[in-house]
């Protein structure tokens, strides 16, 4: 399939680039109408590689690139099952979603996130499965998951210590307070910082120049430098649904999904 | 050197022209989400442009239950 328009996000290819497009208000949460579609894109993409040398995600929300889970699904999926069945609930949804990261993450192409505004949780994890990421200045990048007494489980953590320093990594995940592009980048993270709404445009522009190199080269070198800490991931998954039984996380969700604070996305 | 006084000037002027609101309509007591009419996702960008403005790092969590100009100008002089 060369190219797919569905309800949370469309694909399409051109020039030997693939481009993924996240469009689901507000801002892209990530719950089971995504999953399902991205499941369908990493079907897709074995077909898809064979005739390009790069994939760029981007978001169509004006609000940014993705504010994470849809933790109100998951609130409300999770209170719909018995409360022995809501950790293998939670479990499936985040193993499917670790399948579609692995996949992405070790995808024979160049991959870039073309990231702006608010990409925050699972929305940063998703940029963190890229090689590369571009933001736009407005970008803020944030793991909140601890004021909801979690981790976060797309992910995140390996890749993020995979990409920056420990200390690094536990200030974002310990005070949970959000960064801008310009300290994301100063700390290794981004590699470009763009004007408002560039980040597409440079995206592309890098994905036509990554096409100038010979593709078993870049597929080579991208192997040895950027593994995949499969073992952590799956540690990630197990911590997540240990700390998903506590009831401080039912009252914290309820707490979110409730709230008519006028900071809801502030930790 | 900057003071409060002229930090504060400086954080209605960023408001003003960001949320095309005019200048001589806001006050440093004033609520910012409200009379900027701004919402959560919104006060974020506003915290990104008053760190590239000032060139500090401003940690969210320093600006929970901060509503009004005046309180934000302080945060903002604290880091300068």
């Amino acid at each position: 399939m060369k190219s797919f328009r569905g309800e949370t996000l469309s694909w399409q290819m051109a020039d030997g680039v693939i481009e993924l497009v996240l469009d689901h208000p507000p801002c892209n949460e990530i719950g089971s109408a995504t999953l399902a579609e991205l499941e369908k894109f990493t079907a897709a993409l074995d077909a898809l590689q064979k005739d390009c040398h790069a994939l760029i995600i981007s978001s169509h929300r004006t609000e940014g690139f993705c504010a994470g889970a849809d933790l109100r699904e998951l609130y409300h999926r999770s209170r719909a099952l018995p409360p022995a069945k809501r950790v293998a609930g939670v479990r499936d949804f985040v193993e499917r979603i670790h399948r579609v990261g692995n996949t992405i993450d070790a995808a024979p192409l160049t991959t870039i996130a073309a990231v702006h505004g608010v990409t925050f949780g699972g929305g940063f994890e998703l940029a963190l499965l890229c090689d590369l990421i571009v933001a736009d200045k407005m970008t803020r990048f944030c793991f909140p998951e601890l004021r909801l007494g979690l981790i976060p489980s797309f992910g995140g953590i390996p890749r993020l210590r995979r990409d920056v320093g420990n200390g690094v990594v536990r200030d974002l995940l310990l005070t949970g307070r959000s960064i801008n592009a310009s300290k994301a980048q100063a700390i290794g993270l981004v590699s470009q910082v763009t004007a408002e709404g560039d980040a597409l445009r440079v995206a592309r522009a890098t994905a036509a120049q990554v096409a100038k190199f010979d593709r078993d080269t870049t597929i080579a070198a991208k192997k040895f430098i950027k593994p995949i800490p499969y073992e952590e991931l799956e540690q990630e998954v197990d911590i997540f649904c240990d700390l998903f039984t506590r009831p401080a996380v039912e009252a914290g969700l309820r707490k979110f999904v409730e709230s008519t604070d006028a900071l809801p996305y502030l930790p | 050197m900057s003071t409060i006084q002229t930090t504060t000037d400086e954080v209605l002027r960023l408001a003003s022209e960001h949320f095309k609101v005019p200048l001589e309509k806001l006050s440093p007591d004033d609520d910012f989400f409200k009379k900027l009419g701004i919402n959560s996702l919104q006060a974020l960008d506003l915290l990104t442009r008053i760190e590239q403005h000032f060139r500090i790092e401003l940690p969210d969590y320093e600006l929970q239950g901060v509503s009004d100009f005046r309180t934000l100008a302080e945060r903002i002089q604290s880091r300068l």
